[in-house]
C-alpha cells in the first residue's frame, strides 16, 4: 500500500502543556481516515504540524514517502482546519484564483469545483457577505481545487445548522466515492462512524488507537435480553452460560456482554430449553460512541 | 520571483483601500511638478520658485528626492495592511497550508516592497528630468546625469524604510499598532539622540555660563547615530535647502556660513543596506519561530 503521510514520535509542547506526545501513525493511500479525541486532545495541532503551521518539538513526518518538501507536498494536498480563511475583500472566485496561482494549477476547475459546493450562482459575491456554511462550503471547494491527493478536514461541520451539515457530509461522501484518501479530524462520532474506515483515537496527545474503525475495541458485542417474569433465574443462567463474559441490568433490560462468539438463536434455544421465554432479545455491536468512551475512559 | 510577486499583486489589486492609498501616492509624487507653478506677483516682488534654481541639474536630483521622499508615509500604510491584514484575516495561515512556504511568503512581501520602490524611483526620475529639462539653466548631458547616485539612495532608503514596515507588521501583527510601534521607535532615537548630545557636551554646559553653537560637538552624536535605523535612512538623503544660491547668499549676509555636508556617502548607503537585510532575516525568523 502506498504511504502518503507518515508520523514517527512525534512531539509538541506549548510550555508546559504536552499537546502532542510521541505519536505515530501512517496514512495510506485510498483510506478514510477519522482522528478522534476529545476536544483540546491535540487533534488540531497535530494536523498543524504536518500541514507547516505549527513547528514540531521533535519527531518526524514526512509527506508522499518523503520525497519532497513539506510546502512542495501542500500543493497536493487540499485543507481545511477550523475555521475558513479568506480575503474578505476577495470574492469567492477571485480568492480561488489566488489558491490556483499558489498552487500552480490552472482556473480551468474553479467553476467547476464552485457548482460541487453548490456556490456558482454566488460567485461574484464578495467573501465578506457569505454565511458561515457557505464559507465553509468554499473552503472545501478550495481544498479541491488541485483535486488533491489527499483531503484534511478538522471539524468542518462545527458551528454549523442541521442543514449545513447534511450538506457537508454528503459532499464529503461524494468526495470519498470517489477514490480519494480523507483525514478527517472530529469529536463528532457519528460523523465519524458514518464515513471513515480507520480511526486513529488521541486522547492528552498520546494515542490509544488506530486502525479499522470494527477493531477499535476487541468485542463480540453484547445481547440486550427481558422476560415478563422470572428475571432472577434468566441472570443466573445468563451468568453459568461460557460465553458470557458479564451480566448488569439497564433500563430494566439485561446487558449481557459476550467473551465468544455466541448467535442469537443460539442463547435463545440454551434459554427456552432452560424454561424461559424471552420478551425481548437483541443482539448488538456497541457504537463507535460507546467504544471510544470505553477507550478513553480506560486507559 | 515573477510567480510571488503576481501572488502579491493579486492579493493587492482587489483591496480598495490599498489601491486608493497606492493612487494617492503617485499623484503625489507627480505633484512635485506644481512646485513649479508657485508664483509671487505682488507688485514690485516677483518670486517665481522654478527661477530660483531648484530645478537645475543636478541640483534637481536632490532636491526632488527629498521632496519625493516626505510621501512615502502613504505606501507604509499599504505595506504594513499587506502584511498585518494577513495575521488579522488568518489568510496566513491559508496561504501556508496551501503550499507556499514561510520564505516565499516572506519573499513575496519584500520582492513587492522592492518593486514598490522601483516604481517610485523611476516616477521620481521622469519626473525630475522633465522639469529639469523645462527649467533648468544648465543643459549639457555630462551635468544632466551627474549626482544620480540621489536616486540611487533615495531606492534604498524606501526599501528600507518599507522593510522596517514590514517587519513591524509582522512582529506587531496590527496595521495600526505597527504603525504606531513605527512612531515610538521614531520617539526612542529622537530621544536617545537628544540624550547622547547632552551627554556628550554636559561638561561643556556644565563649565561655560555662555555658550555659543559652534562650540557644541555634535560629531561624536552622529558618529553613533547614523546606525540607528530611521537615523540611517534619513542620512540617506539630507536637507537639500542650505545647497541653494538664495540660502547661501542670505547665510552669508548674516555672516552664516553654510557647510553642511548633504552628499551621499556609500558608508550610508552600506548601514542602511545591512539594515534592510536585518529586517527582513528577523520577519523570517519570526515567522519561522511562530505556531499559527
Amino acid at each position: 500500500m502506498e504511504n502518503i503521510l507518515s508520523l514517527r514520535n512525534l512531539d509538541k509542547k506549548f510550555g508546559s502543556v504536552h499537546a502532542v506526545n510521541n505519536l505515530s501513525f501512517d496514512i495510506e493511500k485510498g483510506n478514510v481516515y477519522g482522528i478522534l479525541g476529545p476536544n483540546g486532545s491535540g487533534k488540531s495541532t497535530t494536523l498543524g504540524i504536518i500541514l507547516n503551521v505549527v513547528n514540531k518539538t521533535s519527531g518526524e513526518f514526512s509527506w508522499f514517502d518523503g520525497n519532497i518538501s513539506t510546502h512542495e507536498a501542500l500543493k497536493k494536498v487540499g485543507a481545511i482546519i477550523e475555521r475558513p480563511n479568506f480575503y474578505p475583500y476577495m470574492t469567492a472566485v477571485q480568492n480561488l484564483k489566488l489558491i490556483c496561482k499558489i498552487k500552480g494549477v490552472s482556473y480551468d476547475k474553479i467553476d467547476e469545483k464552485l457548482k460541487v459546493v453548490n456556490l456558482f450562482e454566488r460567485r461574484d459575491s464578495k467573501f465578506k457577505t457569505y454565511s458561515l456554511g457557505m464559507k465553509q462550503r468554499l473552503a472545501i471547494a478550495s481544498a479541491l481545487l488541485n483535486d488533491p491527493e489527499i483531503l484534511i478536514l478538522d471539524e468542518p461541520t462545527n458551528g454549523l445548522d442541521p442543514q449545513g451539515i447534511h450538506e457537508i457530509r454528503k459532499i464529503i461522501k461524494d468526495i470519498a466515492s470517489n477514490g480519494t484518501t480523507i483525514l478527517l479530524a472530529s469529536h463528532l462520532l457519528d460523523e465519524v462512524e458514518k464515513v471513515c474506515s480507520h480511526v486513529v483515537v488521541i486522547r492528552n496527545g498520546i494515542k490509544l488507537y488506530s486502525g479499522a474503525v470494527d477493531g477499535i475495541t476487541a468485542t463480540n458485542g453484547y445481547f440486550e435480553l427481558n422476560t415478563e417474569a422470572e428475571s432472577e433465574k434468566l441472570w443466573e443462567l445468563l451468568e453459568k452460560h461460557p460465553a458470557i463474559a458479564s451480566v448488569k441490568k439497564e433500563d430494566g433490560k439485561l446487558i449481557a456482554s459476550l467473551e465468544n462468539e455466541l448467535s442469537a438463536s443460539e442463547i435463545n434455544a440454551y434459554l427456552f430449553k432452560n424454561g424461559i421465554t424471552l420478551s425481548h432479545l437483541v443482539k448488538r455491536m456497541p457504537s463507535l460512541e460507546q467504544q471510544f468512551l470505553t477507550l478513553t475512559n480506560n486507559n | 520571483m515573477l510567480r510571488l510577486l503576481n501572488i502579491e499583486f493579486h492579493k493587492l489589486k482587489h483591496n480598495r483601500a490599498s489601491r486608493v492609498l497606492t493612487i494617492i501616492y503617485f499623484a503625489l509624487l507627480t505633484s512635485i511638478a506644481l512646485i513649479a507653478a508657485i508664483k509671487f506677483d505682488i507688485g514690485v516682488i516677483k518670486f517665481h520658485l522654478a527661477d530660483q534654481g531648484i530645478f537645475n541639474f543636478p541640483y534637481i536630483w536632490h532636491f526632488n528626492t527629498y521632496m519625493a521622499s516626505i510621501f512615502k508615509f502613504f505606501l507604509l500604510l499599504v505595506i504594513v495592511s499587506m502584511m498585518a491584514n494577513e495575521y488579522s484575516n488568518k489568510t496566513l495561515k491559508q496561504n501556508l497550508i496551501d503550499g507556499l512556504s514561510k520564505k516565499e511568503f516572506i519573499l513575496s512581501k519584500f520582492y513587492t516592497v522592492i518593486v514598490f520602490a522601483a516604481i517610485s524611483t523611476f516616477f521620481v526620475f521622469v519626473v525630475s528630468m522633465t522639469l529639469g529639462l523645462i527649467y533648468s539653466d544648465f543643459n549639457e548631458l555630462s551635468i544632466i546625469f551627474s549626482d544620480l547616485d540621489y536616486l540611487f539612495a533615495f531606492f534604498i532608503k524606501l526599501t528600507a524604510f518599507f522593510s522596517f514596515g514590514l517587519f513591524m507588521g509582522i512582529l506587531v501583527k496590527r496595521s495600526a499598532f505597527a504603525v504606531g510601534g513605527i512612531l515610538v521607535w521614531f520617539f526612542v532615537e529622537s530621544i536617545f539622540k537628544l540624550f547622547l548630545f547632552w551627554k556628550f557636551n554636559s561638561d561643556k554646559l556644565a563649565s561655560n555660563d555662555t555658550i555659543s553653537s559652534d562650540s557644541l560637538s555634535s560629531i561624536g552624536v552622529n558618529d553613533i547615530m547614523q546606525f540607528f535605523p530611521l537615523e540611517s535612512m534619513a542620512n540617506l538623503i539630507k536637507q537639500p535647502f542650505t545647497k541653494l544660491n538664495a540660502i547661501q547668499t542670505a547665510g552669508k549676509q548674516l555672516g552664516q556660513n553654510f557647510a553642511f555636508d548633504v552628499s551621499v556617502h556609500w558608508y550610508q548607503i552600506a548601514i542602511a543596506t545591512v539594515w534592510i537585510f536585518i529586517f527582513i532575516y528577523a520577519s523570517y525568523a519570526l515567522l519561522k519561530k511562530r505556531d499559527l
